[in-house]
């Protein structure tokens, strides 16, 4: 139970994928314009990781190794398109924010990679945990940069306004501002890394 | 007799002058084009230039300190930076804007890459375009020139750039600074006086300043509005920041080629990308944005332009 604790909890924090290992930078650079966006964009990114790496990891005796990069794309791309379709009929708001990035979550680095790296090794309980724990690591940097982007670059928090006569530095709601906000995260979540090291 | 015979690598030849030396020179030589500035737009001028030189020395020491780095801050380099950026600014903005306009300067544009001579674009430049790019509605309200109320007007390029024609304004108007625009742009001659010093005092060769302006005016000549060969090339280099760009911020040592043909090449991009962005481009002034992207063209440049090291084949 322990080491499942330590699967789950390595995904947050010391192989986060946004700011470790650095993988995914595609959406977060262009979803993470508000929080809403970024929370959408987390939760479906991390049910996909959860459902693929659950499937890949019971399958991994069958799938050749040849071709496993295709068959890893199959399931993957399954659970896209279910995510796809939920978020159609019941947020189309959100789906439409977040536009091409739901299909793309397909070609999303970190769900192939803990698939390739991880699920097609392990058994399905430490898969799901790793799952499970890479998604709230992708979502909780989502937040954490969208926040960032959302307040200084418009004035709101989760659309709503939070200081009246703040003026927004639009430069950061633009795609300069992501790769501003996530190069300087980067930059500080190494410092702690260097620091405790 | 002995000690004639020192055997060291090179480089043999010293120049006495230390970049801290260098960077007040600069700053002498463009007090000129500040105290036109402040003249023509009134005293607001002067505030957002101590604003913007306070902010950026202040910046440094904190970050040169809280990196445990050596504090340089009477080497002149960040109150360059603070100046440059303050003359970059219209004389009108609220207070807090070149404060902020030059912390990030120094801090993203310039002690991020490790601080003076790493960073890889003019940090003045690096304030303007975040400052351009967060507040246009600040950074395009220009106060018109000896007015001393807040009366706002667009700088010719502007109008220009938005089809309207040119009145009651000369060349002489443009050449004095008598128009809207920023605060260290707008005088020609005092910016020809402080460019002429360094000049004279060797401190910035002809190559970068003389290329760039003379690449932006023959190509606005060539591209005129009635056809080809019918541009009016003088309003295009007396107006906007051509000036000061060329001779002060182009010029930067950091972030130019090192060898003349490389400086050259640097110049000549400069001009084509100011046109450009002048003639067809969204916006209507393109200076630091040319620069900017000339800056990041600076490795490759050196790269192909490097000298032939004398004896090889």
């Amino acid at each position: 139970m322990k080491k499942l604790f330590q699967e789950f909890l390595r995904g947050i924090v010391k192989e986060n994928p946004t700011f470790v290992l650095v993988l995914g930078l595609c959406p977060t650079l262009a979803v993470s314009v508000s929080v809403i966006n970024g929370i959408g964009m987390g939760i479906a990114a991390a049910f996909v990781l959860l459902g693929s790496n659950i499937i890949i990891s019971l399958l991994r005796n069958f799938i050749p190794d040849r071709i496993r990069i295709p068959c890893f794309i199959v399931v993957i791309a399954t659970f896209v398109t279910i995510t796809e379709l939920v978020m159609k009929a019941y947020s189309p708001a959100l789906n439409r924010a977040l536009g091409i990035y739901v299909p793309l979550i397909v070609v999303n680095c970190i769900v192939l990679g803990r698939a390739e790296a991880y699920a097609q090794k392990q058994t399905v309980m430490n898969s799901l945990f790793d799952g499970l724990g890479m998604g709230i690591g992708f979502t909780w940097a989502l937040i954490l940069i969208s926040g960032i982007r959302e307040f200084l670059g418009s004035g709101k928090m989760l659309g709503y306004t939070m200081i009246k006569g703040f003026n927004p530095a639009l430069v950061l709601v633009m795609p300069s501002g992501a790769l501003l906000v996530i190069g300087l995260l980067l930059g500080f979540f190494n410092i702690l890394k260097n620091k405790r090291a | 007799m002995k000690d004639k015979l020192i055997v060291s690598v090179s480089p043999h030849i010293h120049k006495k002058d230390s970049v801290s030396k260098i960077m007040w020179m600069v700053i002498v030589s463009l007090i000129p084009a500040g105290v036109a500035g402040i003249f023509i737009f009134g005293l607001n001028a002067l505030w957002v230039i101590i604003l913007g030189i306070i902010s950026a020395v202040v910046t440094e020491g904190i970050l040169q300190v809280a990196t445990k780095r050596k504090v340089t801050l009477l080497d002149g380099s960040a109150i360059l930076t603070g100046l440059l950026l303050a003359y970059n600014l219209p004389s009108g903005v609220p207070f807090w804007l070149p404060i902020v306009g030059s912390f990030f300067a120094i801090a993203i544009g310039k002690q991020v890459f490790g601080g003076l001579g790493q960073n890889i674009f003019n940090p003045a430049l690096v304030g303007r375009v975040f400052l351009m790019a967060s507040w246009p509605k600040y950074m395009t309200a220009f106060i018109k020139p000896q007015n001393y109320d807040a009366l706002t007007s667009a700088t010719p390029l502007a109008l220009i750039k938005e089809g309207k024609l040119l009145e009651n304004i000369s060349y002489l108007d443009l050449f004095l600074g008598r128009r809207g625009g920023c605060i260290g742009e707008v005088c020609i001659l005092a910016l020809l006086l402080g460019a002429l010093f360094l000049f004279f005092k060797g401190y910035i060769s002809w190559h970068i300043p003389i290329t760039y302006v003379f690449t932006t005016a023959a190509v606005t000549y060539i591209f005129g509005r009635q056809g080809l060969l019918s541009g009016d090339w003088l309003f295009h280099v007396l107006s906007g920041g051509l000036i000061l760009g060329a001779f002060f911020m182009a010029t930067d040592y950091v972030t130019s080629p090192l060898t003349r043909k490389g400086q050259i090449i640097f110049g000549i991009g400069c001009g084509l990308f100011t046109a450009i962005i002048r003639l067809w481009g969204g916006y209507p002034e393109g200076v630091s944005y040319a620069i900017l992207m000339m800056n990041a063209a600076t490795p490759i440049i050196d790269r192909y332009t490097r000298n032939r090291i004398y004896g090889t084949k």
